[in-house]
């Protein structure tokens, strides 16, 4: 499939809110993946880190909600200390999450949670992530 | 003068403001007998237009606007001064700015008649005659040094080249081979480096130092420092003798101060860097020398023929006077410890350190084999970008040589090892040279020689390993990857001690401490000074082409100087 690119897209009312609350220009990436070389947590994401940013940068925001990555992100701040361009990555992907709870989507649905699953869970990450996962 | 001129340039390029209104402001100012817009006045009609229009009116000041004075002036005030005036009875004026057609008309009319002002206050400079001393200090004997040398020498003007270290070659002269023809340098360098010793309009200075420099384009004054080698060159005949006998082994900085196995790089404490040297004469290091550090010794002094060791020679100072200046300090790299995620061990070099051991006459005689244990690696990682393009910990620019040499390297390697294997990480190819693009398919598809795009992460040891740690952002996977040797393309920095060079010399440089030029298009070979000029990587990253190219643009600037028997300097008349 072609992604579609446009002046809508690039300059998007998505780009412009990720920019502003996480303080951060996406463009000064310029991917040369030190983000996704160093992130501890790469092993479990379906796209790296350098790939969320560059859809960012493109304005492609289904495509980042598709991916798990931001939510596998641990907020080690490994990639924002070692970028060479200076970009807080670890605060673009807390946007991202962000931007995604205040949608008030019902990211899980809490009845079909399997018993077994809810038994395993400690109680205070089902509360933290409802509140994250639930409108 | 109560009888000025003002054209006001406006070509295509300039449509931006509204001339009628400009003009018609102007010409009600005092004094001003004639105003009007012009078209193209930096091109020779527009020229005549204005040397006639000085003569009718009987102009005695003239203002002109144009886009840019500094590369314009010169030829409007020739036009000037062919119409009669003397150059400080003109002005030009930069009026162009960036806003809307209002403001830029009325930021204009401000602009001109501030420039009428300063036109109508100006005095006739200071002019002083200076005979030019046709003689030309060079600093740094690297390949621009050289190259400059050599031009000016064969010009028939006396040469004084200064080096720091004990040999000219600079860095170009530890290198294996050289991209993108791979010949060596102790090939295609050293019958350069023969020349500039044996030319008898050149005397260098090796092992000297600039102390302080006066004067001015014409006639600098120059304090040399000669260090202390306690050793007598004169008497020295360069036999080597000495160094034979002489018992400490010392890292050695000609090798980068690499610790291969069996102290291969190793030198004595009497030393030349190496056989090719020119001047081919030794010193003695202080630091490590046994008579300096122990009292007793003093091997050499029986070994030398000539007599030449001198352990109480001292520091000498010698004075010349030049007319001319070329600056060739060249560059250093940026050290392996700046970069924290990528571990220091014997085992990642730095470029330098991998060409001495690559290179034929270095301390492996070109054996490729592991600093740690001697053994040959069988893979190989090269990392690009290390400090370079990294505004947030290193530098923020690209230091243009190091895709090349990495790649260059990484060929070498392969036709040392057949078996081996090469990666290299990359974020950009950047091969702009004449016949480099060409090279680096050529190691891809010929020598097996792997790019994989992705800035580096972490490098570690791991065991007998080094443990890299990157991505290939072109498949979105990561990569771990444990090799035997990894080689890491630091950036380029100016040399050491560069700011105090340029402070003696009072050039300009930028704020890493390259030195500026005075255009960086139309003047790249010209300093901040008149009379001094810079060839090679003093003035930024460049290859050795590039580097030889600027050290003959150099040498031409002088010979230019030289060509006339005095300069005319001015200076700014005071009330
Ligand atoms: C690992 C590596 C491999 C490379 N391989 C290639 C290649 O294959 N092909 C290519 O085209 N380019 C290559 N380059 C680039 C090449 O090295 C440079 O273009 C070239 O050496 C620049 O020459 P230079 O004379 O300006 O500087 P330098 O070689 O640095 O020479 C400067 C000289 O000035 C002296 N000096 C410095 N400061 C002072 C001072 N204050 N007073 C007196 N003397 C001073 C120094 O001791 C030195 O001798 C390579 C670079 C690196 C780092």
């Amino acid at each position: 499939m072609r992604i579609e690119i446009s002046t809508e897209t690039l300059y998007s009312d998505f780009v412009k809110k990720v920019e502003a609350i996480s303080e951060q220009t996406l463009i000064s990436c310029y991917q040369c993946g030190k983000c996704s070389a160093g992130c501890p947590m790469c092993f479990a994401m379906d796209l790296l880190p350098s790939q969320i940013i560059r859809l960012a940068q493109l304005g492609l925001e289904d495509d980042i909600a598709k991916a798990n990555t931001i939510w596998i992100c641990a907020s080690c701040i490994t990639c924002s200390v070692r970028c060479p361009k200076g970009v807080d990555l670890a605060r673009v992907m807390e946007a991202l999450r962000l931007i995604t709870s205040r949608k008030n989507i019902d990211q899980v649905q809490i009845p079909e949670i399997p018993k077994e699953t809810i038994a395993q869970l400690p109680q205070v990450a089902m509360v933290g992530g409802f509140r994250k996962l639930t409108a | 003068m109560e009888r000025i001129g003002v054209f006001v340039c406006h070509c295509k390029l300039m449509a931006y403001m509204d001339t009628g209104t400009v003009v018609e402001a102007i010409s009600k100012k005092p004094d001003v007998v004639h105003a009007a817009a012009y078209e193209d006045l930096c091109l020779a009609p527009g020229l005549e237009q204005v040397k006639d229009t000085i003569k009718n009116e009987k102009l005695d000041g003239v203002l002109i606007t144009s886009c840019s004075p500094v590369l314009h002036q010169e030829v409007l005030r020739q036009a000037v001064t062919a119409a009669g005036l003397e150059a400080h009875q003109m002005q030009a004026v930069d009026i162009r700015s960036q806003n809307g057609v209002k403001e830029n008309t009325e930021r204009a009319i401000e602009a001109i008649s501030s420039a009428l002002d300063k036109l109508k206050a100006s005095l006739p400079p200071v002019r002083t005659k200076v005979p030019i001393t046709k003689k030309v200090l060079v600093i740094g004997g690297g390949i621009a040094g050289i190259r400059a040398s050599l031009d000016i020498a064969d010009g028939g003007y006396e040469v004084i080249l200064v080096e720091r270290t004990h040999s000219i070659g600079g860095h170009m002269i530890q290198y294996s081979e050289t991209f993108p023809t791979l010949d060596c340098p102790q090939c295609i360098e050293t019958p350069l480096m023969t020349d500039t010793g044996q030319h008898d309009n050149i005397t260098i200075y090796a092992y000297s130092e600039i102390e302080e420099v006066t004067g001015s384009i014409g006639k600098f004054k120059v304090k040399i420092r000669r260090k202390a080698a306690y050793v007598d060159w004169d008497k020295c005949n360069g036999c080597l003798m000495c160094i034979e006998k002489c018992p400490p082994r010392v890292l050695s900085e000609y090798e980068r101060y690499l610790d291969m196995p069996k102290r291969q790089a190793h030198r004595r404490a009497i030393w030349v860097p190496h056989a090719q040297a020119v001047p081919m004469r030794p010193i003695i290091d202080k630091d490590h020398c046994l008579y300096f550090t122990k009292g007793k010794c003093r091997v050499c002094e029986q070994a030398c023929p000539s007599k030449a060791i001198d352990f109480t020679q001292q520091e000498s100072f010698v004075e010349i006077e030049v007319g001319a200046i070329v600056v060739a300090s060249g560059f250093d790299l940026m050290p392996k410890s700046a970069i924290k995620e990528y571990e220091l061990d014997k085992d990642i070099l730095e470029g330098i350190e991998f060409e001495r051991i690559l290179c034929p006459a270095g301390p492996t005689a070109g054996k490729v084999i592991r600093p740690s244990d001697g053994r040959e690696p069988k893979t190989v990682a090269f990392i690009s970008c290390c400090g370079s393009r990294d505004p947030e910990h290193g530098v923020p620019y690209c230091s243009k040589v190091c895709c090349m040499y990495l790649v260059k390297m990484a060929l070498l390697y392969m036709h040392a090892v057949h078996d081996g294997q090469t990666f290299i990480f990359y974020i950009d190819i950047r091969t702009t040279g004449k016949g480099y693009e060409e090279f680096v398919q050529r190691a891809v598809t010929e020598d097996n020689v792997l790019y994989l795009r992705g800035k580096v992460s972490k490098i570690f040891r791991d065991g007998d390993k080094i443990k890299v740690w990157g991505a290939d952002t072109l498949t979105g996977k990561r990569i771990e990857m444990a090799v035997d040797l990894v080689v890491l393309g630091m950036a380029m920095l100016p040399s050491e001690g560069v700011k105090e060079l340029a402070d003696k010399l009072g050039i300009a440089t930028d704020e890493h401490g390259f030195m500026v030029e005075l255009h960086s298009k139309l003047r790249p070979m010209e300093s901040s000074v008149p009379g001094i000029y810079l060839a090679g990587c003093c003035q930024g990253p460049k290859d050795i082409q590039d580097t030889v190219a600027q050290g003959g643009g150099a040498a031409s600037k002088v010979l230019a100087l030289f060509a006339q028997d005095e300069v005319i300097l001015e200076e700014a008349a005071v009330r």
